[in-house]
């Protein structure tokens, strides 16, 4: 592996969703050694405002290039939303571990909310590359916002019923599991910290293996800020840090408190 | 081009450090950045014990700055010495240790089991974390206390001693006095300002303290002005800290007086700022036709008549 801290030339920016962007960059090394759960810190601007880079999963690799998605949140997604073929950002990764895909399971079941889908294309890739079964659970707030790109066998939730199954992504989970037979499930979970303590909770009742793809406020990415700790079950230290030992947790490592972010 | 400087006991290749609590311990960094290119290396804040940090969140985004409120997270120094000194010890630069304790006994503690061990050039003491409930602050808002610490210190130890100053006090060159006094090396500030964000939609403090230590291009003016006053007050050297981001502010902070200058929160954004900021001093060097970059150091020209901030001049009165 070796790592990248440079500026990148943008390929294409299209709108995907309801504020929802697909944006492709060109990286030969980035593309050539991505592995799917890691993430990349990009800077949108030299400009000190945003001052911070801010974590994006890469959520497919195209030849050369990689593609990520994002919703429009703050100021940095509001400037990215912005940038066109031709245009630079500053890139710096690939960070962070990967999902567990290479594990012992029968069935990989995706469980994705919001943007928390962005991850998921290219281990879908990786996964159908290793002929192993997918199953992809997508909830999102209405039709306007579902993002199935590069998806397989997906189902739907919506938070208004505007399209498939009307509820939580859980509990379109829930209603399938219980009427279909699934091969030693693994789910693999990203999105809202509300979202992803419903699958731990989910995934620990019904004893399937399961891990979740952690978002956090963040600085630096590489592991010299110390701000992105996310509680750990036992051991004698008390926090991970979401950037180097994660984005990718196993459900039975980490505890989710109040106070973190829906 | 002579960009070196000897600070103490401690020979710095150029005038560039990496700010503790910004750096991890070397080897996070190592990928993204030529290490042996920096004068120094300030690690992360040792303790005694380890110390586990607060609780998310805590870091925040706030205009051209950041709010962190960390805690001081570490690994305490039986781990620092087992596990991050070896890879420290081995790099190319200097190793300044920044030490942070909640009583004048644990400094002590802290620093003379640091005697016993080699490749280290200097010790920074923390006396100004604005995020822990015991200690930090607390001697460094009390010019007694930062007395007794410097004091204490100092009688232990031949290294280099540098005490890391807080702007969250009035006079932030009465610290720098007493420093002084009390036989340090060189003073560092500052460290951060605190600050605070709320979140409008929950009506909650963003941070888990409430308050933070404000960091980044925001508190650079703050940063300069109080290392003017400081090199005012005092003939030991100061190493500048305070959203120095390029190496355009990096020379701001020589022209009011800093020796030296630590690279912070700039490093979250690029790792290898710390490096491009030396790189950039040297290549200002040559265009100006600077031999020394010591010609720098509080090189700046105040027009004759220009009135001295009140600060200033009431110390000056204080002297008369």
């Amino acid at each position: 592996m070796s790592v990248i801290n440079t500026d990148v030339e943008v390929t294409s920016n299209e709108q995907v969703a309801e504020e929802t962007f697909a944006l492709r960059f060109h990286s030969p090394s980035l593309a050539g050694q991505l592995l799917p759960g890691q993430f990349i810190n990009i800077r949108v601007s030299d400009a000190v405002e945003p001052l911070l880079r801010r974590p994006y999963s890469i959520s497919s690799v195209h030849g050369e290039e990689c593609e990520i998605l994002f919703s429009l949140l703050g100021k940095g997604t509001h400037i990215l939303a912005t940038k066109r073929a031709g245009d630079r950002i500053g890139i710096l990764g690939p960070l962070g571990n990967t999902f567990g895909y290479e594990k012992d399971f029968g069935t990989a079941v995706i469980v994705a909310g919001g943007i928390g889908v962005a991850p998921f294309p290219h281990l879908t890739r990786v996964l159908q590359q290793r002929a192993i079964p997918v199953l992809t659970f997508l909830g999102a707030r209405n039709a306007n916002r579902v993002v199935t790109r590069g998806l397989a066998n997906v189902h739907v939730a919506t938070d208004d019923g505007s399209e498939g199954f009307h509820g939580t992504v859980i509990q379109a989970l829930a209603a399938y599991l219980d009427s279909h037979e699934v091969d030693r499930p693994r789910l693999f979970a990203c999105g809202p910290n509300a979202m992803l303590k419903a699958t731990q909770a989910f995934a620990h009742e019904r004893g399937f293996a399961c891990e979740l793809s952690l978002e956090s406020e963040m600085a630096c990415g590489i592991g010299i800020c110390q701000g992105c700790p996310i509680e750990r079950t036992e051991g004698e230290r008390k926090y991970a840090l979401v950037c180097t030992e994660g984005p990718c947790f196993d459900s039975h490592e980490i505890i989710f408190h109040e106070h973190h972010h829906a | 081009m002579n960009t070196s400087y000897t600070l103490g006991s401690m020979h710095l290749k150029n005038r560039v450090l990496v700010a503790s609590g910004t750096f991890g311990y070397g080897n996070e960094a190592a990928p993204y950045t030529d290490l042996r290119a920096l004068g120094g290396i300030v690690t992360k804040s040792v303790s005694w014990l380890p110390r586990q940090g607060n609780a998310p969140t805590r870091i925040a985004e706030t205009p051209a700055g950041m709010l962190n409120s960390i805690g001081l997270a570490n690994v305490g120094i039986d781990a620092f010495i087992a596990e991050k000194l070896p890879f420290l010890r081995e790099i190319d630069t200097e190793i300044i240790v920044n030490i942070a304790a909640s009583t004048t006994e644990e400094y002590i503690r802290i620093l003379e089991r640091l005697e016993g061990e080699e490749g280290i050039a200097a010790y920074e003491i923390n006396v100004s974390c604005p995020n822990v409930k015991e200690g930090g602050l607390n001697f460094g808002t009390r010019c007694d206390m930062t007395e007794t610490i410097t004091r204490e210190l100092r009688r232990r130890t031949e290294r280099t001693l540098i005490i890391k100053l807080t702007p969250n006090v009035t006079h932030i060159a009465d610290f720098a006095k007493s420093c002084e006094n009390e036989g340090a090396d060189a003073v560092a500030l500052i460290n951060t300002l605190v600050g605070m964000a709320v979140n409008i939609r929950t009506r909650r403090p963003v941070l888990s303290t409430i308050t933070g230590g404000l960091s980044g291009p925001a508190i650079k003016p703050v940063a300069l002005a109080k290392v003017f006053e400081a090199s005012k007050a005092i003939s030991i050297p100061i190493i500048g800290i305070g959203g120095i981001t390029t190496w355009q502010d990096a020379i701001e902070f020589l022209l009011v007086g800093a020796s030296a200058v630590q690279v912070g929160t700039a490093s979250f954004r690029d790792p290898d700022a710390a490096v491009k900021i030396a790189r950039g001093m040297e290549t200002y060097c040559r265009e100006e036709g600077v031999e020394d970059i010591q010609d720098l150091v509080g090189a700046l020209h105040i027009d004759a008549g220009t009135a001295a901030p009140g600060f200033v001049k009431a110390r000056e009165q204080e002297k008369v």
